[in-house]
């Protein structure tokens, strides 16, 4: 997939303007902070839990190569086979190999944000090989030659008419003076189209939650079954998965388990958590006759050691960005790669290089919320100050910012001329608008009040009203 | 990649004192927090399973024994007015049961097809923290039974709720064990909350998406603890 992440500014004015998209997100919002709230609120447990998780995913990453190292004799043990992918070419190229190996001819897939990472629907393609997404959602933009917008509800951005139009155009066989009355009538047809895509393939691809040194499995959870079915009905099941997955133990999973469903949809348990361990065991009335492990690196392994491998601990649950005042407005879209919201404004400019997505970072109001709601504790806010300083280090951000930012800096380490300045500004301001408290247009400022009002200061600094009423005013 | 991971983690591979003691780890898989709600006298337990099975959209029918089975299929699948053709898991538990008792149950044993409406599948064991069923792949539980039917039916003895997850993995572990570090785990354990769905369109949820549209869960009273024990 190709970076849209430089042309950030353009694609959020755009999003800023989508009326279709707003509707989603107003609509998509609350209903993921409600529910994961209502979750966590029934278990009175999850904040230990959270620490839990933390320590287990730390001590993991700390021994990573250890973990990985049994985790492949497993595999091996259980009939499986790993292939060691540094970069997303060895693994389009894996997968493509794997595919050959068969003569295959269409592929299903689960839903897997590695596979968006390599980008491997449109390598396949181009390889004569036809990959079907079972995920509804991730169905549905496959038909509309689109990214995902959300980690975790990729199509949140269309709205009912989307999906039937969509319909419409790609299931030619079935009547078209058909009428969906109801959701349900979208999501039955879907599941008949879908289920002879599922008999009729291949190679089924899958991506993983988890990987299980102790046994050698991959983890997937889903809520359709559609990763089951995409694992067990064709002769070759591929899961595609990175290296930090990684976890030791059944038991180490099962804590993991416990905050994901809860912090990504609010549910308690999702309704499909499957462990696969190598392919179909002797007198086995189903299941594929291989199982492969494409295991991708792709710039996590330069994470380690650094400022980021807290990022490694991520288990891609979204409610960061479900939490998110920015991407709450602009969606997933805008961020202009695989991963959006505060984990993608961390984790992208890592794996594609901050001069590409440097102002993803930038786009936070630091407001801490994902911070707060990570079920992994992972310090974005602080990450993301950190990329924004290795942008300025490295002059990759416009002139225009740079000197204002070289002007603030100039002013904040003068005082007094610091609080001259604010004091004449919050004075102007003030008597300007006293009469509305609020400007609806301000010069040089018309990038802000293009979207809202600014409300008017008060007329005085926080340093005069300090000196007034002293420590101990209200 | 290994090599670039240390070279990034500081360090070579891992000496053999601090290797033996992440073996060892391995060796005793330490259990992490289990959260107390699934802690309670083993009728409550037992409750608690039904109420999370609920709760997700299963449905459960208690049953004495297991004689009562075949009579509480046929009418289960008359009340929702469902076919009588059934695919049966071939599990020994599925195929003793007296199914000839109900002669308009039309009756076949294997793994699903595409063209099977109704199946029945014997649950290893289930988890009460959630309402969830534990089904490991092995040939007399085929992974198509829970997948490509749209009623599924499951076996439970209610000697196999657990409360956590984590006391499940104890059974599947003691039943499968043979030495080998890996080879106790099958190759596929699915743990089943509730019939399929999906919340893809508009963020509202539609039961039946891929998998099955109704979990009915027919539940044994075997439990012979009625005892306090947790």
């Amino acid at each position: 997939m190709l970076p849209t992440s430089p042309a950030f500014k353009k694609n959020a004015s755009a999003a800023l303007a989508d009326a279709g998209l707003q509707r989603a997100l107003e609509r998509t919002k609350p209903h993921f902070q409600h529910r994961r709230a209502a979750a966590v609120a029934a278990l009175p447990e999850f904040e230990e839990l959270r620490e839990i998780g933390r320590e287990i995913k730390n001590h993991t990453l700390e021994n990573l190569d250890f973990y990985l190292e049994i985790w492949a004799e497993n595999v091996a043990k259980t009939g499986g086979e790993v292939h060691w992918c540094a970069t997303a070419a060895d693994a389009r190229e894996a997968v493509l190999g794997i595919c050959r190996g068969v003569g295959a001819k269409t592929v299903t897939k689960g839903k897997s944000m590695i596979s968006e990472e390599i980008g491997i629907n449109d390598f396949l393609e181009a390889n004569g090989i036809t990959p079907v997404e079972t995920d509804l959602g991730e169905y549905i933009i496959q038909l509309g030659h689109e990214p995902p917008s959300h980690i975790i509800a990729p199509a949140f951005h269309l709205n009912r008419e989307d999906w039937e139009a969509r319909f419409r155009t790609a299931h030619k066989d079935l009547p078209a003076d058909r009428v969906f009355h109801e959701r349900r009538d979208i999501l039955s047809e879907a599941r008949g189209e879908l289920r002879e895509r599922f008999l009729a393939a291949d190679v089924g691809i899958t991506g993983a939650n988890f990987l299980i040194a102790e046994t050698g499995s991959s983890v997937i959870v889903t809520n359709e079954g559609n990763g089951d079915l995409t694992q067990t009905l064709p002769k070759v099941h591929i899961v595609l998965a990175s290296i930090e997955k990684m976890l030791p133990t059944l038991e180490d999973a099962s804590v993991l388990l416990r905050l994901l469903a809860r912090s990504a949809t609010g549910q308690d348990f999702s309704v499909y958590t499957t462990f696969s361990t190598g392919p179909r065991r002797p007198g086995d009335l189903d299941g594929p006759e291989q199982y492969h492990v494409v295991l991708l690196d792709n710039g996590r392994s330069a994470m380690l050691g650094t400022g980021f491998q807290d990022m490694l601990r991520c288990i891609r649950c979204s409610a960061c960005m479900n939490h998110c005042p920015v991407f709450g407005v602009v969606g997933g879209h805008a961020y202009g790669w695989v991963y959006p919201g505060p984990m993608g404004a961390v984790l992208t400019p890592a794996l594609i290089g901050v001069d590409k997505a440097g102002h993803l970072p930038n786009a936070s109001t630091f407001c801490g919320r994902c911070e707060s709601v990570c079920p992994m504790k992972i310090p974005l806010p602080g990450m993301m100050r950190y990329w924004r300083e290795r942008e300025f280090e490295r002059h990759l951000g416009p002139p225009f910012v740079r000197r204002n930012l070289a002007l603030w800096a100039w002013l904040a380490r003068r005082p007094g001329i610091y609080r001259l300045a604010t004091r004449t500004a919050a004075l102007a301001l003030g008597l300007a608008g006293r009469r509305r408290g609020r400007f609806h247009r301000l010069p040089l400022a018309s990038g802000w009040t293009a979207g809202r009002d600014l409300p008017a200061p008060e007329g005085e600094t926080f340093f005069s009203r300090y000196r007034r009423q002293g420590r101990s005013g209200r | 990649m290994l090599a670039t991971i240390r070279r990034s983690l500081g360090r070579g591979p891992l000496p053999p004192d601090q290797a033996a003691m992440l073996l060892g780890r391995l060796a005793r898989h330490p259990r992490g927090l289990i959260p107390a709600r699934s802690r309670l006298p083993r009728p409550e337990q037992i409750a608690l399973f039904v109420r999370n099975v609920e709760k997700e959209y299963g449905t459960v029918e208690r049953l004495a024994d297991l004689a009562a089975v075949p009579g509480a299929v046929a009418d289960y699948l008359a009340r929702q007015n469902l076919p009588t053709d059934l695919v049966v898991g071939p599990h020994p538990e599925l195929l003793a049961l007296p199914w000839s008792e109900r002669p308009l149950l039309r009756l076949h044993t294997g793994r699903a097809e595409a063209t099977d409406v109704v199946g029945v599948q014997q649950a290893f064991a289930a988890v009460a923290e959630t309402g969830t069923l534990m089904l490991p792949s092995a040939p007399v539980r085929p992974t198509t039974l829970n997948l490509l039917v749209e009623t599924e039916i499951i076996l439970l003895r209610a000697s196999r709720i657990v409360g956590a997850y984590e006391e499940a993995w104890d059974l599947l572990r003691a039943a499968q064990q043979d030495g080998e570090t890996a080879r106790f785990m099958p190759r596929n354990v699915m743990l089943v909350t509730g019939p399929s769905r999906s919340a893809d369109i508009e963020q509202t949820l539609e039961l039946g998406a891929h998998g099955p549209r109704r979990l009915h869960i027919v539940l044994i009273e075997d439990d012979a603890a009625p005892s306090g024990e947790t």
